[in-house]
């Protein structure tokens, strides 16, 4: 007998302001709103030179840009075929979005800065280059080298630099840009491009496969642990170039690896298209551990400009007992429309999902996970807290599907809201289906604001509303922002405090 | 240390505190009591500036200054500390966390650089065993799953911590066994000093028996209608309320 259940919850919470005679009222908008406004700490572009393709998108840009990177016919094969179903097909109108107009023919594709890319030593990298490494807190120096973490670091549509190769090379780890891998290992990419996230996917598929510029690959060989949180830094930099990373991740079998992925941006006064797409392959035994802290520019308080970050990642359990998880923190872009999910195929496999995701002014988020189990005895936990300000919109949409072959499967979810304010708001879409009788779904849900008697509370033992915030939504956070590697924990939590504390650190 | 002159309070229009006089000087305990619904409560919010009230009419003098003219928090760092009738979780805010933040703007406020984190947890423990709580507090969040009696020991342990100039105790003796009172009026006796000051709000007689007022004060309808030494407590206690509403409601 077949049990499907559709459930479809739909809350919206618009807090209204009930108080009256409050002598305080216009102070303590006030605050709230000095708390939720924020002076993009990151707002400065590096002025180097950089080749940019005049703007359009037609064959003949897609074929300029395979061949600018040298790449092989079967690559330029997949591109077309890609753009040539984007083509048919139209952007998706589901989402609870307000979606801006994008004009696909007023992009350029491709920015590379002129810097010639792969330097021996530090010493040939553009020295500018270095800088604003050094702005956003990444100094690829032997500094770098000491606290081990190997950086990939992409700017704009070019990896200019690869460290710690070598060490990693020694234990059969391959860590490059998706050029390099498409050059040097073209079998292991072949084998695993687009399996995970086909480009008849979805349209933001079909758009990155077809003009993707760079990103990261990835390949643990079979039984090795990977020393090291791997990394990769991009940002945007010249105005109109959409950004499109396309990264590979695969831990073959009994291996274990951890990846962060943050992003900065400069402040812009158009818009920015990011539609990435990452894809993950476990196998048997294999971990592979995901982490994002996200703090794309958000657009201005009015609402004016920002990142559009529309980005497909999923990851796929292939192997037995293989773990997938994705943690993220997503406190910029304009707009945020990503689902990070799990393909949990091979018996056992478990399949996570952490989140934070803040708006704030006019910012909006359509954000959430799918959890697909095939498998017998797979696993999966969701777990994300939505934090919402000024006038913004935060939704979490959550697929839990458990096919008929996933006998004995479990799925814990628990999606929370936080309001701050009274002007924005926080919506769960979430959809179970269960097809046979031996799994559990358990999905538990709560929305609050902070209460004044907490403010209140908070106030009376000397700590300002600010600082009462930041240790409230921090506390709010803690669970997901535990699970992020200790690197990233620190930058996460002082992120959350400055997205919607003004200038309190 | 606290001028209180002719102090009318209302909320959502309705009169509460109908002119309220009194003064506390450094070193003294007063007592307040009175039936449900005399405004002890209310007094002792609007002292600490809670926003839910309006001050209709008079002023509140605080080491001289203006109390209505500070904020809380800066009424706060200034030395003022509410014992709350109905201590409010706040989960994810660990003790520890919520104590370190407070301390440093206490201290902040006086001049005073922040503690080491070692000389931090010290306090913590010291303070912590003054009110007889498991240190396993430190690592909860805040009131959270507490019990009644655990929630008003955390009120004196937070208070051990901040060593406020004026403590306003808002019925803390209320749904507490007997260890349990005795354990927080010895906290507040040791904290007791020729500087310090405090107010005590209660129900009960027996509190004081601990905490010897030096002046009790019976708050009846919005009035403070009747102030004393100690022993106007035990009159209470033996006439009950209705002494107090037959006499005033006459007038």
């Amino acid at each position: 007998m077949k049990i499907i259940s559709f459930i479809f919850a739909f809350q919206s919470v618009i807090i209204q302001n009930s108080t009256s005679t409050i002598w305080m009222e216009n102070d303590k908008d006030k605050i709230i709103s000095d708390v939720t406004l924020n002076d993009y700490k990151y707002g400065f572009h590096t002025d180097i030179e950089t080749e940019i393709i005049p703007v359009g998108l037609n064959e003949e840009v897609i074929k300029i840009i395979s061949s600018k990177k040298n790449e092989p016919e079967w690559m330029l094969e997949f591109r077309l075929k890609a753009y040539g179903y984007w083509q048919t097909i139209t952007v998706p109108g589901w989402a609870h979005l307000k979606l801006p107009e994008i004009n696909y023919q007023e992009i350029s594709y491709y920015a590379a800065p002129k810097q010639k890319v792969s330097p021996a030593g530090i010493e040939e990298v553009d020295p500018q280059l270095l800088e604003t490494f050094n702005k956003l807190g990444i100094p690829l120096d032997e500094q770098k080298l000491l606290t081990g973490v190997a950086v990939d670091a992409v700017i704009d549509s070019v990896s200019v630099k690869t460290t710690f190769k070598k060490n990693l090379a020694e234990l059969g780890i391959i860590f490059c840009s998706i050029s390099e891998a498409i050059q040097q290992h073209p079998d292991l990419v072949k084998k695993y491009l687009g399996t995970v996230v086909p480009f008849r996917d979805n349209y933001f598929a079909a758009l990155n496969s077809a003009v993707f510029s760079d990103g990261s690959f990835c390949y643990i060989p079979k039984g090795v642990r990977c020393p090291m949180e791997l990394s990769t830094y991009f940002r945007i930099n010249a105005a109109n170039t959409g950004q499109f990373e396309r990264t590979l991740l695969i831990a073959d079998d009994d291996s274990y690896v951890s990846y962060l992925e943050g992003c900065t941006a400069p402040r812009r006064d158009e818009n920015q298209l990011h539609a990435a797409v990452v894809e993950l392959v476990a196998m048997n035994n294999a971990e592979i551990k995901y982490s994002t802290v996200q703090n794309w520019y958000p657009g201005d308080k009015e609402g004016k400009g920002g990142i559009l970050n529309f980005v497909t990642k999923r990851g796929i359990c292939k192997g037995r007992n293989s773990k997938i998880s994705w943690t993220q923190v997503e406190t910029g872009s304009a707009i945020t429309w990503k689902y990070p999910s799990c393909i949990l195929r091979g018996e056992n496999s478990t399949g996570e999902f952490y989140s934070v995701a803040v708006t704030n002014n006019f910012q909006q988020a359509d954000t959430g996970t799918k959890m697909i189990h095939i498998g017998k005895n797979t696993r999966s936990t969701i777990i994300s807290k939505g934090i919402s300000a000024g006038k913004s919109n935060n939704s979490y949409r959550g697929l839990v599907r458990i096919a008929g072959s996933a006998e004995n499967s479990r799925n814990f979810s628990q999606c929370d809201s936080l309001l701050l304010g009274d002007k924005c708001g926080a919506h769960t879409f979430p959809y179970i289906e269960v097809d046979n009788k031996s799994s559990i779904v358990e999905h538990e849900a709560t929305t609050s604001k902070i209460s004044e008697d907490q403010m209140f509370y908070c106030n009376q033992r000397g700590i300002s509303t600010e600082d009462a915030i930041g240790l409230i939504v921090n506390g709010y956070a803690k669970e997901v922002l535990n699970k992020l590697p200790m690197e990233f924990a620190v930058e996460a939590q002082k992120l959350l405090q400055i997205s919607l504390e003004g200038s309190v650190g | 240390m606290l001028s209180i002159k002719n102090l009318s309070v209302s909320i959502k229009g309705k009169q509460i505190l109908k002119g309220i006089n009194f003064d506390v000087r450094p070193g003294e305990v007063h007592a307040i009591m009175g039936p449900n619904g005399s405004g002890k409560s209310t007094l002792a919010s609007v002292l600490a500036g809670s926003a839910a009230f309006e001050v209709t009419e008079g002023q509140v003098l605080y080491m001289g200054q203006n109390l209505f003219d500070m904020r809380p928090e800066d009424r706060a760092r200034a030395g003022i500390f509410l014992g709350f009738q109905y201590p409010i979780e706040i989960p994810g805010v660990s003790m520890a966390n919520f104590m370190k933040t407070a301390l440093k703007e206490v201290r902040n406020y006086r001049g005073l650089g922040a503690l080491s984190s070692s000389d931090f947890m010290k306090l913590m423990r010291e303070k912590i065993s003054l009110v007889e709580i498991d240190s396993k507090l430190i690592n909860r969040s805040v009131n959270e799953g507490f019990s009644g009696g655990e929630k008003k020991k955390n009120e004196i342990f937070q208070m051990a911590m901040l060593e406020p100039k004026l403590s306003i105790l808002d019925e803390t003796d209320s749904g507490l066994d007997i260890d349990a009172l005795r354990i927080v009026a010895n906290g507040v006796t040791k904290l007791k000093r020729p500087d310090n000051s405090f107010i005590v709000i209660t129900h009960y007689q027996r509190l004081l028996n601990y905490i010897v007022p030096d002046y009790v004060h019976i708050l009846y309808d919005g009035r403070i209608v009747k102030s004393a030494g100690k022993e106007l407590a035990y009159e209470l206690e033996e006439k009950g309320y209705d002494w107090i509403k037959n006499s005033n409601d006459d007038l």
